[in-house]
């Protein structure tokens, strides 16, 4: 096999979604309105393609192509299916949601499967240019999608603020990618790794640069003091595009966390563990003391996002393969916790109703007893209580601080995560306590229903036999990075 | 006195001051924030360019071509959302984008 092709081998699953993105946006044309469900079918079949490609080419080893623009190793792999699944899993959730708006067209198809692309870049991306390019390609799909709702004025509002701040953390990201360039002599992510193993140029250049990319990277994630865009954007944006936006999204910023930080600036780690200290301090505090005052269950969640990245970056603290295992099981888990919460909203809502208030989950019990047991689970598990998910993921993160020393920052969290617990539970207390405030019944295609029970009660199986997950994420790591 | 790496890399910083100022404290139109994200990354080439020249390397010159061409893209989505708002709300200004509160 000669380098051309290896180079094209190892990026076939990249290839296929590219090639049927475009085909999706020229079939849209051709169709009549009644056949539109084919685009949906289509761009089921696209992530269930690239799914099969990626386990495919799948081996235990890393490997660089494009003259190391492009790597593909485990980490890569795994978060790609990660990406591949909860995408597959929103399609799946909206499908209703956007017919009853719509927005069942090309566009969203098209959008959603470009998007899935610029992930699945970033993911694998090895040089400055490509994580740029990959982010950009995600961001300006995500604007579109957020404002595609376009007579509703509130998504129109969250997409502006999102477009605003978002270039800001591009353009802040870029700056520190200058930066160092400058210091290292190199853009690829093992260049700039091996110039600072050879000695370490000049420290206070380094260090700037740094700041500047941790903090367009806690603007990606939705990390305090840079999390102001998140409750705008969740409240305003469609619910299905919250749901988007809430979950795979997150996969691929965790993969830019750990090519950044972790793969290229190992060796800033002393200064870049004290920024995430900050951070992660700052975003529990944020996220689940401002999560109290909510009354919209979209704005509450993305508080709960918010206060979730913080556990996250609690993983990244301890600076060892054992820390940024579990950073990975507590991402995957929080997607799988996200799709579920609002794919919960999601399934209450109804033509011209949201359901995006904390009243409309008043009575749920006496509406639907298994979808309040199913939200009860949710709740749980985002609230980190035994025996689900959420749990296991918080233990594992806090283990790994906990090796590392941090023990009054674990305290802190352990605190923190019992002042959240309280918003999770008034749902609860909604739900099973309080008289419903309408009685209209449960609409949804079986396919949702069933994928939303499996999720939900996924969240409960997972957190009692959490092993084969966390082998996985182990396997991961220990592959890819050195 | 000759122009060296680091008058272009004050340059490039004063900008990217300049640009974060439009941002921050601009209470009055929405344009106006477009043009601070241009500015902001006008600046970052103006570093790579300069990085590119000092250390004699193309690499950086090429990365300033794909920021331009994302530029160019990102100010075509800016100005299409910038539409929308002004068709819902009637207004681009910065301080009527209020109806996201909690």
């Amino acid at each position: 096999m000669n380098a051309i092709q290896y180079d094209l081998m190892t990026a076939l699953p990249e290839i296929l979604v590219l090639c049927m993105a475009m085909f999706i946006l020229l079939l849209d044309l051709f169709l009549k309105p009644s056949n539109r469900f084919l685009i949906y079918v289509f761009a089921q079949l696209t992530l269930l393609g690239a799914a099969v490609l990626t386990l495919a080419t799948h081996v235990p080893a890393v490997g660089y192509a494009f003259n190391g623009l492009f790597v593909d190793d485990p980490l890569a792999d795994v978060l790609k299916l990660g990406v591949y699944l909860s995408t597959s899993i929103t399609l799946i959730y909206t499908r209703q949601y956007v017919a009853l708006r719509g927005m069942f067209r090309g566009e969203f198809y098209a959008l959603i499967l470009f998007s899935t692309l610029g992930m699945m870049i970033m993911v694998s991306g090895q040089h400055f240019l490509t994580l740029y390019m990959g982010l950009e390609l995600l961001s300006l799909c995500l604007y579109a999608l957020v404002a595609l709702d376009r007579d509703n004025p509130n998504s129109t509002e969250a997409a502006m603020k999102y477009f605003v701040l978002g270039a800001l953390a591009s353009g802040m990201l870029l700056y520190g990618m200058s930066m160092l360039y400058g210091v290292t002599g190199s853009l690829n992510i093992s260049g700039v790794a091996d110039a600072l193993l050879s000695g370490a140029p000049d420290h206070g250049v380094l260090v700037l640069g740094l700041v500047f990319i941790v903090a367009g990277l806690a603007f990606k994630l939705g990390a305090a003091p840079f999390q102001m865009w998140v409750p705008d954007v969740y409240h305003g944006a469609p619910t299905a595009i919250t749901l988007f936006i809430g979950s795979a999204t997150k996969i691929a910023a965790f993969a830019m966390v750990i090519r950044l930080l972790v793969q290229a600036l190992f060796v800033l780690a002393v200064d870049w563990q004290g920024m995430l200290v900050i951070m992660a301090v700052m975003s529990m505090i944020i996220g689940n003391i401002a999560a109290i005052a909510q009354t919209n269950i979209k704005r509450m969640l993305a508080y709960s996002t918010i206060s979730h990245v913080g556990f996250l970056l609690l993983g990244f603290l301890s600076a060892s393969l054992n820390g940024y295992a579990s950073a990975t099981f507590y991402i995957l888990s929080y997607v799988l916790m996200t799709l579920a919460g609002f794919g919960m909203i999601l399934l209450l809502s109804r033509k011209g109703f949201e359901a995006d208030r904390l009243e409309d989950l008043k009575g749920l019990n006496q509406r639907s007893p298994w979808y309040a047991f199913l939200m009860l689970i949710i709740m749980f598990s985002m609230a980190g209580i035994p025996p689900t998910l959420g749990f296991y993921a918080k233990f594992t993160v806090l283990q790994s601080a906990l090796q590392a020393g941090f023990v009054t920052l674990v305290i802190f969290a352990v605190l923190m995560a019992l002042i959240g617990a309280f918003y999770y539970l008034r749902v609860v207390k909604y739900m099973y306590f309080d008289e419903p405030e309408d009685h209209s019944p449960i609409v949804a295609p079986v396919d949702m229903k069933l994928v939303l029970s499996i999720n939900a009660i996924g969240l409960l199986i997972l957190g009692m036999l959490p092993q084969r997950l966390m082998d996985v994420c182990a396997y991961a790591i220990i592959h890819s990075i050195q | 006195m000759s122009v060296g790496l680091s008058h272009y890399l004050i340059l490039g910083s004063l900008l990217f001051a300049i640009s974060i100022i439009g941002i921050f404290l601009n209470r009055k139109n929405v344009i106006v924030l477009l043009m601070a994200i241009e500015l902001m990354l006008l600046a970052v080439n103006m570093n790579f360019i300069a990085f590119s020249h000092y250390l004699n390397d193309m690499a950086g010159q090429v990365f300033v071509f794909f920021i331009l061409t994302v530029a160019a893209a990102e100010s075509a989505i800016g100005l299409a959302i910038l539409v929308l708002v002004f068709r819902n709300l009637k207004t681009i200004n910065v301080d009527d984008l209020d109806r996201l509160k909690g």
